[in-house]
């Protein structure tokens, strides 16, 4: 069993626990890689990457470039401020003009949902998708599913707490499909206007009062909240967020012992978690980022449909 | 040697009359346009021993029926003629088996003055259907001030809508209501409050969960349709409500009429047949419409108020999009489906084979209920009025297949779908305009 059942990765609702642990597996080996001194492999020489960034990302995308680099693919990067998009031309468009400079494969970031379903329409490259609309961010669940099992050595039966903006987090929707299908036990916790339509059907636990939530918890993986949310009415102040679902000090006396802190970043520091909690020796936040990196190797990897050895 | 008494006769056919409840085999026999003779079975053999060949339909196995009404259509001119002409439109319609269309007034410019009602009705001129124009309530349907109503209906709109858009302002609508009801005309309102599904792109549901898009709940319509019923109570003026999508709408409307209220109200075959449960599947822009296809819930509770009479008839909300529009990421597709010839395939599909509806009752909702809403001259067919008729396969299977569509856009999500019941032949005024 060395291939993933799709020439995609789209998000992680209905992928199979097999693919997940193929890729958290195969993780662990360039992570090593990323470790070394020359943190560089021949893997994916030959193998040119497109990078469509059509939503501004600073440490997704640095993340993927890197990860392509240390696999010697050749990278090509794209976003909305330097494209033809500003002239009006569509999707389709611009990534078949890009294809036809021949693309292996393309890590796509769009502010639409679906859009990577979208270009598995228009293309014939492996499509990876690092974040659609509010969709799914599969990579970015993966990666704190390997910080996590990094650090306990496995996710069945940890009980998971994803909290803030549940109904605009792509972040949370993987981590749940993820998080389920690996075994763990998962709740989110969140405003009641920041949660989306019939959210318990998600099959995780909903909270809307912090404390129970921590109630008994491994990891809290914490969310950015975002100031527009606060502008278009969907809560009354950051004060406010911050006094009903700031995560601090005080707090985490409901958690288990050996308890985890995650946020993807980037942080509000002071806002949905405080320096203290988020600098303390629990959090695994900087651990996210490197991990981040070994599992985009990982998934490039087995998607190219490259095997061991071979670099042609 | 040819008949001189009829021009032309149809033979053998079921003939259903929706309004007298004729629905036995029988002739048809036509003369200036108009329907001059029905006569059952075998009683005009004698008859037709007079007509030439070419005089004579055999409808042998098929229905004969009222010409189609369809109350709800976008025929996109003036304006973008790229996707839609009236004379494209009403191709589609003859092929679809309507001979009457009412044309929505979300044009390039608004048909809100005569000028743009008396183009449309130019263009319709030569045209496979007949062609009913409905005006824009307000100015540009902006929803601030009253169109220059009296002026509309003095060279025919049959109704007024701010169609796509709903008229949001209490006020307004009151006394859009109040001046259409001099008139006798409803006012038509595309009910869904516009606060509550700003930026909506699909239904809010659980699907609209998991696929992280922004959701119209189903209470926006409720308490559109609300609203307007109280306003309908109080200015005793007629509301059509547009394409009804969730059974709380449905609800309100049963309630209202049984009240006495005169609302009125249409459904889509679309509505009847896909939900929201689709669109994850391949995020597909054809399927993105407003309003949303629906959870199976609210579906189920249309088809319940489509079987017990709430829902008065069925309308496609035929609406036109370029494929270049269409072809996009799903949240900035334009919203709507192009309908006119899947409607009747998919109501005997979907409706009629599942047992919601008899051949009776969607003929019925499909050619004299739409009538008598807007005061339209057809819907009957009996002797002496215009030979609008349509004749319907009933049991023929096809496929939907993007070539044959004679619309001009091609935004369907039903291609590559399986259909029975289509129409075979269309008359308009006793002339053929359609033939399969």
């Amino acid at each position: 069993m060395s291939r993933l059942s799709s020439r995609h990765l789209l998000g992680l609702e209905n992928v199979p626990r097999e693919d997940l642990e193929l890729i958290l597996d195969t993780s662990v080996t360039f992570r090593e890689v990323i470790e070394r001194r020359i943190k560089k492999v021949p893997t994916l020489r030959g193998i040119t990457v497109l990078n469509l960034f059509y939503e501004p990302s600073t440490r997704t995308r640095i993340s993927f470039e890197l990860a392509e680099k240390r696999l010697s693919a050749d990278t090509v990067n794209f976003s909305t401020s330097t494209s033809s998009v500003k002239k009006g031309e569509s999707l389709r468009d611009t990534v078949q003009n890009i294809e036809a400079m021949k693309i292996d494969m393309t890590v796509v970031r769009h502010s639409s949902s679906g859009a990577p379903y979208f270009l598995t329409q228009c293309m014939d490259t492996n499509i990876i998708n690092a974040g659609d609309g509010c969709h799914e961010h599969p990579t970015q669940a993966l990666l704190d599913m390997f910080t996590i099992r990094q650090k306990y050595g496995k996710i069945d039966g940890l009980r998971v707490v994803l909290i803030g903006d549940v109904k605009h987090s792509r972040v949370i929707r993987s981590n749940i499909w993820g998080l389920k299908t690996m075994g763990a036990s998962v709740a989110v916790c969140g405003p009641a206007t920041l949660m989306p339509y019939e959210v318990e059907r998600f099959g995780c636990d909903v909270y809307t009062d912090l404390d129970k939530a921590l109630d008994g918890a491994d990891v809290v993986n914490v969310m950015r909240i975002q100031a527009e949310r606060q502008q278009s009415g969907l809560f009354p102040s950051r004060r406010e967020f911050s006094a009903l679902f700031g995560i601090n000090r005080d707090r985490l006396k409901r958690l288990n012992k050996n308890y985890t802190i995650m946020h993807p970043g980037p942080i509000n520091r002071g806002v949905e978690i405080t320096s203290e909690v988020a600098d303390g020796k629990s959090s695994v936040i900087l651990d996210q980022v490197t991990n981040g990196q070994a599992v985009r190797m990982a998934v490039l990897y087995l998607l190219s449909g490259r095997t061991e050895g071979e670099t042609e | 040697m040819a008949s001189k008494k009829y021009d032309l006769a149809i033979t053998g056919g079921r003939v259903i009359d929706p309004e007298l409840g004729f629905g036995r085999i029988a002739d048809v026999f036509i003369k200036d346009g108009r329907v001059a003779r029905i006569s059952s079975e075998g009683k005009s053999a004698k008859l037709l021993q007079n007509f030439d060949k070419d005089q004579i339909i055999d409808a042998t196995g098929k229905l004969v029926v009222p010409g189609l009404i369809d109350i709800h259509v976008h025929l996109r001119e003036p304006g973008r003629e790229d996707e839609e002409t009236v004379f494209s439109g009403c191709r589609a319609a003859a092929a679809g088996g309507f001979t009457s269309v009412c044309c929505m007034p979300n044009t390039n410019p608004v048909i809100d003055n005569q000028e743009t009602v008396k183009f449309v009705q130019d263009r319709a001129g030569d045209a496979d259907a007949r062609v009913y124009v409905v005006g824009a309530i307000t100015k540009r349907s902006e929803g601030t001030e009253l169109s220059e109503i009296g002026d509309l209906v003095k060279v025919g709109a049959v109704a007024i809508s701010d169609d796509g858009r709903y008229l949001q302002n209490p006020q307004i609508m009151r006394r859009a209501l109040e001046y259409a009801g001099m008139f006798d005309i409803p006012v038509m309102q595309h009910a869904e409050d516009s606060f509550l599904v700003a930026g909506a792109v699909m239904n809010e549901s659980y699907q609209s969960a998991r696929l992280g898009m922004a959701g119209a709940p189903p209470v926006a319509e409720e308490i559109a349709v609300q609203r307007d019923i109280a306003l309908c109570r109080v200015t005793g003026s007629r509301l059509h409500i547009q394409h009804v999508t969730t059974r709380a709408a449905v609800d309100a409307i049963r309630k209202a009429k049984a009240e006495g209220v005169r609302v009125t109200c249409e459904v889509t075959p679309h509505h009847l047949v896909l939900t929201d449960e689709e669109i994850g599947k391949e995020f597909n822009t054809s399927l993105r419409c407003n309003p949303p296809l629906r959870s199976r819930e609210d579906q189920e509770g249309v088809l319940e108020g489509l079987v017990d009479g709430t829902i008065d008839c069925i309308a496609s909300d035929h609406a036109p999009h370029s494929m270049e529009e269409k072809d996009c990421e799903f949240d900035l597709a334009p919203p709507g489906m192009i309908g006119l010839e899947t409607t009747l395939g998919l109501i005997k599909t979907h409706v009629i084979d599942k047992g919601y509806l008899s051949w009776a009752d969607v003929i019925r909702k499909m050619t004299v209920n739409p009538a008598k809403i807007l005061n339209l001259p057809g819907g009957r067919l009996q002797e002496g009025v215009a030979a609008d008729i349509t004749i319907i396969d009933p049991d023929k299977k096809w496929t939907v297949r993007e070539k044959d569509i004679r619309s001009l856009s091609k935004n369907t999500p039903f291609i590559g779908w399986k259909l029975t019941g289509r129409a075979h032949m269309t008359l308009l005024g006793g002339k053929e305009v359609f033939r399969r």
